[in-house]
């Protein structure tokens, strides 16, 4: 049935978008195990800014990143709507804090351009490229990015 | 791929095998005249070969053949049981591991210790043996039911070929069909050693109505003629005797009543003839065999076990913390929501909680193993160090059946090999000296397990002659260690033995002195939640005691509140807890502090200082103190806010999904759901405060108001 739709039509992907640090970012579908509320969390010693501390979800610890402060967009400002995105990858699960998800898009393969030559370092390394939606811009999030960021940090 | 799965488990039979095999060994060593125990050591071997001959691994075959050939000298009271012989025994049987080990990996066996052994071995073999060439060509991989083994027949060659009668009355058990035994496979091997009249008893067979397809009702009474000895008809039996009554005695010529010879059936769908008397023997006549009764009572062999992938394990021992913190929630919860005492709830609620408890106990015992195979292994390092330093040592063992977590187990192996091979090489004086200090001239290594109040204690000690503390700091200083001018208590002493890099042999010995310190051992136990000590008497001996928790999944701790953070200490640093009072605090220059405690001044830590939680010290006298013992400062007392409560928690990872934090070597989840983190104090302490202000490696300093 969904071969039908391939062949001349292209691969279609989806993202979840949401948005941090009063951007729009958004990250593929499948790399998202689940959106939680936010709940306070436990802070650990010696770490920097970006990363908030760990969770319990379900039995497992796992530590929760401000994706605004990552990116250096500053920090996540407390809010009722704010929300952790549990993403996995490369065997380990992390929580993004973000300020809110928006919508879950759909676009071909084609649509998504590459990242622009930003000046913002930390910004174009975690980024994938951009998807054009309406009049706004969807930054893809590079999650092994994101990942390879916090080993540095830790260390 | 099935191949090299039976391939597996005959390499893991070989290691029980090869465990009881030590064991006997160790047994005959106390009692040469029990031949239970030369039959189990004779078993063990002959299973062996006989698994090795499936897989065509040569070698061993040939190795085992010889020892057992020896054994069964033995076995047959053609030969005496002298010490050579039993040392000869040990060192067979440490060869024997070493060419199923070589057969395992795939490498080449040490042929030279190879071929020593075997000339000895070889010289209690007479001629006769020695020319009994030896085939091997029974290939069969049913090790169950195997029923003729040809070497059966050698063996018969080196007894009297006298023909005698025995009597067998052999009554399977259902499980013996289960397992999938055939007693017609077994009276055709014994069919195979001489004349066999067999005689189904049908007595058993209840009335069609009541028959029940999957009871075993049939028993057989046999009449078997042979030359061969009687032990080779219990070997036929081996693999089922623990699932029928087996009984088996010899004519000595009084008369029996003749049977009735009926061919042996199969199983028991035969209709039943009317046979009310019983054919087998009199009950008159129950003169035993003393040796076949003892055989048949050991034989009923190790209990069922069964081998399940570590990993499922592990899974599920997680699965089950997460109950045990669910649990913990779930009680918190309704607590929470006050509801008016219904009694039913909470009665529901212990009774959870109890079988949570239960589940994860249970879930432990599976990981939880007993120390023997450790300590077996033990006892060739003691004979190969004795060995090397010319010296006369035996193991003497005391708790091995205690059971210990399987990891703990396996990173115990090296440390503890270590610490033996120190306590013969170092620890015991040589036969002459100790003769002369009026001691045994064998020493003794004692090895022994316990548990006590949640730890696992294992005690390494040896009756040599004490630590030489003159020496021992003479060496420290000598490399360094220690400066000529320190004073040290005799305790200080002794722990100078774990600093890196120390060797006391006065004579480097190819044995001990590589350069593996003891700084190494205790490096390892620490690594599993343990510490090491020494107690050491002159003239009397050293011991080392090694305390380690009893499982790495749960530890006990206290609940602590560090810059209003819940977080978990362990018990098991905490040597105790104080209150301090403004009195015993001291300042020690612009920053430091210090509490007297006991005459001792301590320094004191602030841990949320340290942890880079608070901006600034607490005033001194404010909080708990607990005081730790560190490796680096020593006793250093550690300021939390306060101490809530004590109890189990489940540790988890915190590299898994992030990375090691200093200071802080896990974390749990509370019943709250939230997580604490498991601070590990020697690395609280070694923290420095992110500030870079503070040059000195002195102990973080505190600043000091006096009220």
């Amino acid at each position: 049935m969904l071969d039908a739709n391939e062949g001349p039509t292209e691969a279609q992907f989806e993202f979840i978008t949401f948005s941090a640090g009063n951007q729009s970012f958004c990250l593929e579908i499948m790399q998202i195990r689940e959106i939680r509320r936010w709940t306070p969390v436990t802070k650990l010693p010696h770490t920097p800014d970006d990363v908030l501390g760990v969770m319990n979800l379900r039995g497992a610890v796992i530590p929760i990143f401000d994706l605004s402060a990552r990116f250096g967009l500053g920090v996540t400002a407390d809010n009722e709507r704010n929300v952790v995105i549990v993403a996995a990858a490369g065997g380990t699960t992390i929580g993004l804090l973000v300020e809110s998800v928006s919508e879950i898009l759909s676009v071909a393969k084609s649509s998504i351009q590459e990242t622009p030559d930003m000046k913002s370092d930390a910004a174009r390394q975690a980024i994938l490229g951009v998807i054009s939606v309406g009049e706004s811009m969807v930054r893809v999030v590079n999650l092994d990015a994101v990942l390879d960021q916090e080993g540095g940090a830790a260390a | 791929m099935s191949g090299n799965s039976i391939r597996d488990t005959f390499f893991e039979e070989c290691e029980e095998l090869l465990e009881a095999l030590v064991e006997g060994l160790s047994s005959m060593e106390q009692d040469p005249d029990d031949m239970d125990v030369v039959n189990a050591v004779f078993r063990a071997v002959h299973s062996i070969k006989g698994g090795a001959g499936a897989f065509a691994l040569d070698r061993l075959v040939s190795f085992a053949h010889t020892f057992e050939t020896v054994m069964d000298k033995v076995r047959s009271q053609e030969l005496k049981v002298t010490e050579a012989l039993m040392h000869l025994f040990h060192r067979s049987g440490d060869q024997l591991a070493d060419l199923v080990e070589a057969a395992r990996d795939d490498r080449e066996p040490n042929a030279e210790s190879e071929a020593a052994i075997l000339k000895e071995l070889d010289s209690y073999l007479g001629e006769a043996d020695k020319d009994d060439s030896f085939s091997f060509d029974a290939v069969t991989l049913d090790f169950g039911a195997a029923p003729a083994d040809p070497d059966l027949a050698d063996d018969a060659t080196e007894t009297e070929a006298a023909l005698r009668l025995f009597h067998i009355r052999f009554k399977p058990s259902p499980a013996l069909y289960a397992n999938g035994h055939e007693p017609l496979l077994l009276f055709d091997a014994l069919a195979e050693l001489g004349d066999l009249r067999a005689a189904a008893d049908l007595s058993g067979l209840p009335d069609f109505d009541a028959f029940d397809p999957n009871d075993a009702v049939i028993a057989w009474t046999l009449q078997l003629e042979t030359s061969e000895p009687e032990t080779v008809l219990h070997e036929i039996f081996e693999f089922v005797e623990s699932l029928c009554d087996l009984d088996i005695r010899e004519d000595d010529g009084d008369a029996q009543p003749p049977l009735s010879v009926v061919p042996p059936d199969d199983e028991g769908i035969a209709p039943p003839p009317p046979s009310p008397v019983r054919d087998g023997p009199a009950p008159g006549a129950e003169i035993l065999d003393p040796r076949a009764d003892s055989q048949r009572g050991e034989a009923r062999g190790p209990r069922p076990t069964l081998r399940v992938d570590l990993e499922r394990v592990d899974r599920l021992i997680n699965t089950v913390g997460e109950l045990i913190i669910n649990q913990a929630m779930i009680s918190q919860r309704i607590e929470e929501l006050d509801l008016p005492a219904v009694a039913h709830l909470t009665n529901e609620l212990e009774a959870y909680k109890l079988l949570a408890r239960d589940i994860q106990e249970g879930v432990m015992a599976i990981r939880a193993q007993p120390v023997k195979p450790l300590f077996q292994r033990m006892s060739r390092i003691v004979r190969e160090a004795a060995e090397a330093t010319g010296k006369k040592a035996r193991l003497v063992t005391v708790g091995d059946s205690t059971e210990v977590d399987k990891t703990v187990i396996e990173r115990l192996a090296d440390p503890l090999t270590h610490m033996v091979r120190n306590a013969v090489d170092h620890g015991l004086e040589k036969a002459d000296v100790r003769a002369a200090a009026g001691k045994e001239r064998v020493g003794t290594i004692r090895l022994s397990a316990s548990h006590r109040s949640g730890s696992v204690f294992i005690e390494i000690g040896d009756d040599g002659a004490g630590l030489n503390r003159a020496r021992i700091l003479e060496k420290a200083i000598e490399k360094g260690l220690v400066l000529p001018e320190a004073e040290l208590s005799e305790s200080e002493i002794d722990n100078l033995l774990f600093l890196p890099g120390f060797s006391t042999a006065s004579e480097v010995s190819n044995l001990s002195g590589r350069g593996v310190g003891m700084d190494v051992v205790k490096n390892a136990v620490a690594a599993l939640g343990g510490r090491v000590s020494i107690a050491s008497t002159p003239g009397s001996g050293t011991t080392f005691t090694i305390v380690l928790p009893l499982t790495l999944a749960v530890m006990d701790g206290f609940v602590i509140s560090v810059a209003d953070q819940t977080m978990v200490i362990p018990i098991a640093s905490i040597i105790e807890t104080i209150r301090p009072s403004q009195r015993d605090l001291h300042a020690v220059g612009t920053k430091g502090v210090v509490i007297l405690v006991r005459g001792a001044y301590v320094p004191v830590v602030d841990v949320a200082f340290n942890l880079g939680l608070a901006a600034t010290r607490k005033e001194a006298g404010e909080g708990v103190l607990l005081l730790v013992s560190t490796e680096s400062q020593g006793l250093t007392a550690l300021r939390v806010e306060a101490i809530h409560d004590q109890r189990q928690v489940v540790i988890k990872s915190l590299e898994s999904n992030y990375a090691a934090i200093p200071g802080v070597s896990a974390a749990t989840i509370l019943g709250d759901g939230k997580i604490a983190l498991i601070l590990d104090p020697e690395e609280v302490v070694k923290l420095q405060p992110a500030a870079p202000y503070f040059p000195a490696i002195t102990p973080p300093k505190l600043e000091l108001h006096h009220a």
